[in-house]
């Protein structure tokens, strides 16, 4: 039900004797391989990731980096369309892709024998996709299947559009990954092609393979797949920077519902230089300390003790090409009035400004750093999909291991100045959903969006 | 050198699944718990679940939501200990505990890591948490107002709707529709006796199977249940459930909703855990619907036709026939075109059957993609738990490869043909009803 996990506790959190177990190799055309060795099972995972997101839209063409995603199944001349999954499926594996604000990724599972067809099949698809206007006008009605059922009647997820769209004013975070509604009605095939022309190049990727595999093996295989394909001009990005926020943001939602919601968000900075940059850390422990386990300071005060909310959690993504947020979200029990809750919320939010975190909170938290580290390692997936954000943000897989180093070395003071510095009243976005009655005799067809 | 000997030496020994060969330990400990073991020292961890047959068909209708809340207020205050305390002793050890629960089982899970400190910390709360659980009245009284709110939020979404109108009509007056009957009427009728009654003769010595894997020898196993077993309250296994009646209608639910979806569920009763067909029905599943990209649903409806993001289907096998259903969400002007496709992909299956090319894609998916089932120890202890809780064969997984090689057409075309009504399913559409 929350919008907002806190990523601390996710799989983002690596052994650092792991490092040993990770190399990478970068090919003429600028495509960079890592290669981490698990050899727990006979198996592999596989992920190509583009530095391709929706951060990288414009406006009018939103939707186009995950559009194209669903393109990339839709055939090359030597893989007819929807070949893709079926020829990884015979060979006993698993494979999809997503696409998110800053990247669009493609994977596959499979017995650690068969990377060289999931090799074969990728690097052919770097350059050779085919988007034909008839799979195209067929795939963007799935696409739109899956607006309306990702977003547009969800009440929660319709908050955090609208959310986005206030808290960030210039920068293309503002803009939802899936695309707006009307967007995708206007989309064509020629914006897919032009998106592919564009950004998909070897230049732009990172292959990330962990399993049972061997790193020569892997790097020599890299070369003979993805070896041949030409590297070409990447687009000039430029870094677009949120103006600062010069007082409360404040909107309502209405939408059909049964319980009211809050959404509350402060801009924070991403993780920019793992070495030397300590306040997104302090970040990290802060939303460990209000939202790490069940006994965490909103839980515990507002859900158990307080009985002001049926459900809480807090936020903070470290690692993002753009900006991000701190973030707060909770929903009112019964008999609470949203004002009330926000008012809990924020004397919560105060009471830290003001007073700090406690030893026992801050090691709590590190204990918890500590056990997330090793449970990491339980999947390659997920730890493949560590080592692919880290690249494709702007970091390095080397700074995967300085995470929890830098956690650990993070103290009380450090959250309470951060505390201080980005929990400021005057940078808060709050969105807060009013609900609708379920009127069943009233269908909305294309809800708030245009029908054309 | 010597690093790289003591390495080699350990991923030699260690594979898990290397020739499909899981080494499962299965024991009765003193107290009567049945105890399912894998030993693994590849990461610092052990993972272990707690099942008891405790699911939601242990339920009364008229309290409806007693299971759940059993389970779900075990680790909200054990022997004297808050819901706060408790989970900050886990949190001081970054132990993590959660549990699954279902209409037959409800489980308590633990991640922890191996060192001494760390697992003696959060095994001795798991201890507590299953044998000595308080219920304490207030916790419960806040729990069941979250619950009740949460009910009240999902009768108003189409999937939430979707889902309950489904289980009512698949299980009429069965112990298996009580997963979705719970209602602000029935939570708001449980007592804390309520609870202290299921728990002391559900969670019971005779009716407990515990799954282990990890960084523990087989004696250190064998503490371990007993630590987390010996004191759990005496009493009879479970009574049996009665069969699931097989639908001698079709029946089509449409309820009106306002969103830009029709959510579309069809169904009829599946199968049980051990079911003779189980193997020609799974196989010949995904070819229909279970396989994703490829199935007959998914190239119908969403490749040739672009109605759907999502469609699927799937046999859940329970202790009796568990749902087969069929699942899609479609804007809601094209309900009623949605919906033909599903149907008469789903007849032209049972009717005709698959084709040996489908037969072989999916016997090469399922037999060349067992390694991946197992690569994870998480994914191991699911396998651990249900084998333990349905009493499979020790060699289940080890055996699943050579059953799935051996079905053939005719199985798979005969198994559908007698368990699969197309004219008699369930039906229900959530939105657009014209």
């Amino acid at each position: 039900m929350p919008r907002i996990l806190a990523l601390l506790f996710l799989p983002f959190a690596l052994n650092a004797l792991a490092d040993n177990n990770i190399q990478e190799h970068k090919l003429a055309n600028g495509l960079k391989v890592v290669v981490q060795q698990d050899h727990r099972s006979p198996v592999l995972v596989s992920q190509v990731w583009y530095r391709a997101g929706s951060m990288d839209e414009v406006n009018g063409n939103t939707g186009v980096a995950h559009a194209l995603e669903h393109m990339m199944f839709k055939g090359t001349r030597k893989v007819p369309a929807g070949q893709f999954s079926r020829i990884i499926a015979a060979a006993g594996g698993k494979d999809n892709a997503f696409t998110s604000r800053d990247y669009t990724v493609f994977f596959q599972q499979l017995d650690k024998s068969r990377l060289d067809l999931a090799m074969k099949l990728e690097s052919d698809r770097m350059q050779n996709l085919q988007i034909t206007d008839a799979e195209f006008a067929k795939e963007i009605r799935v696409v739109k299947e899956e607006r309306r059922w990702r977003t547009d009647d969800k009440p929660q997820a319709v908050v955090g559009e609208q959310f986005n769209a206030v808290a960030y004013q210039e920068h293309p975070y503002g803009r939802p990954v899936i695309g707006w509604m009307n967007d995708l009605e206007q989309m064509t095939a020629e914006d897919a092609r032009n998106w592919y022309h564009t950004w998909y190049a070897p230049n732009n990727a990172t292959l990330v393979v962990v399993g049972d595999v061997d790193p020569k093996q892997v790097f020599a295989m890299a070369e003979k797949y993805f070896g041949p394909l030409k590297a070409h001009k990447l687009p000039i990005r430029k870094n677009q920077i949120e103006p600062e926020q010069k007082g409360e943001r404040r909107i309502v939602v209405k939408v059909p519902a049964k319980l009211p919601y809050l959404l509350m968000g402060y801009p924070a900075p991403s993780l920019r230089d793992a070495e030397n940059d300590w306040e997104p850390y302090a970040i990290a422990i802060l939303t460990g300390v209000m939202d790490g386990n069940s006994a965490s300071r909103l839980n515990s005060d507002l859900v158990r003790r307080d009985r002001l909310a049926v459900d809480v959690s807090a936020g903070y993504d470290i690692t993002n090409r753009g900006p991000s947020q701190i973030e707060f979200d909770a929903t009112p029990s019964e008999g609470t009035s949203v004002a009330d809750l926000e008012l809990a919320m924020r004397t919560e939010i105060d009471n830290i400004k003001q007073n700090g975190i406690t030893e026992d909170e801050l090691q709590r938290v590190k204990a918890q750093v500590i056990a997330a580290d090793v449970y990491g390692r339980d999947s390659m997936f997920n730890q493949a999909l560590q080592i692919g954000t880290y690249e494709s943000v702007g970091l390095s897989w080397r700074d995967v291991a300085q995470y929890t180093k830098k956690l650990q070395a993070v103290t009380v003071q450090q959250v309470q100045q951060v505390a201080q510095k980005y929990l400021d009243d005057d940078k808060l976005t709050i969105a807060i959903l009013d609900p609708q009655p379920v009127d069943e005799h009233a269908p909305k067809h294309e809800g708030i969006f245009h029908v054309r | 050198m010597y690093a790289k000997y003591l390495l080699a030496v350990v991923s030699l020994a260690l594979p898990l699944a290397v020739q499909a060969a899981l080494p499962i330990q299965h024991w009765k400990s003193n107290s009567g718990a049945e105890i399912y073991f894998v030993e693994n020292h590849d990461l610092p961890i052990v993972d272990v679940s707690v099942n008891f047959a405790a699911g939601s068909s242990q339920d009364q209708p008229a309290k409806a939501g007693v299971a759940a809340l059993t389970q779900g207020l075990m680790s909200l205050g054990a022997n004297g200990q808050s819901d706060d305390q408790i989970a900050n002793r886990l949190a001081d050890v970054g132990a993590n505990l959660g549990g699954d629960f279902d209409a037959d089982r409800a489980s308590l899970r633990l991640r922890t890591l191996s060192s001494e400190r760390e697992k003696a910390a959060s095994l001795a709360v798991l201890a507590a948490v299953i044998q000595s659980p308080d219920f304490p009245a207030e916790v419960l009284e806040r729990e069941k107002a979250r619950t009740i709110a949460n009910l009240s939020e999902a009768e108003t979404q189409p999937d939430s709707i979707a889902e309950k109108a489904f289980s009512a009509a698949l299980y009429g007056s069965h112990p298996y529709a009580l997963q979705d009957a719970i209602t602000a009427e029935t939570v708001s009728a449980i007592s804390r006796e309520d609870l202290m009654t299921f728990y002391r003769s559900h969670y019971t010595r005779n009716n407990v199977v515990v799954a282990v894997i990890g960084d523990l020898t087989h004696e250190q196993a064998e503490q371990l249940a007993e630590q987390l077993t010996s004191k759990l309250p005496e009493g009879a296994a479970m009574n049996a459930l009665p069969p699931v009646p097989l639908p001698t209608q079709p029946n089509e639910v449409r309820i009106p909703h306002q969103a830009a979806q029709s959510h579309i569920l069809l169904g009829y009763p599946g199968i049980k855990r051990g079911d003779p067909d189980y193997f020609p029905l799974y196989v010949g599943n995904y070819i229909l619907g279970g396989g994703g990209f490829g199935s007959r649903l998914t190239e119908e409806v969403r490749e040739k036709r672009g109605l759907v993001y999502s469609v699927y289907s799937y046999f859940a096998p329970l202790r009796v026939a568990g749902p087969f259903e069929i699942g899609l969400q479609t804007k809601r002007e094209q309900t009623a075109e949605a919906l033909k496709v599903v149907r008469e992909t789903l007849k032209t299956f049972v009717d005709n059957g698959a084709n040996a090319k489908e037969l072989k894609d999916a016997k090469d998916n399922l037999i060349g993609g067992f390694a991946l089932r197992l690569d994870s120890n998480s994914k191991v202890l699911d396998y651990l738990a249900v084998i333990g809780f349905y009493g499979l064969p020790l060699n289940f997984l080890d055996d699943y490869t050579k059953q799935v090689n051996k079905v053939t057409l005719a199985q798979i075309k005969d198994a559908f043909k007698r368990r699969i009504q197309p004219d008699k399913m369930v039906t229900v559409i959530v939105g657009a009803t014209e």
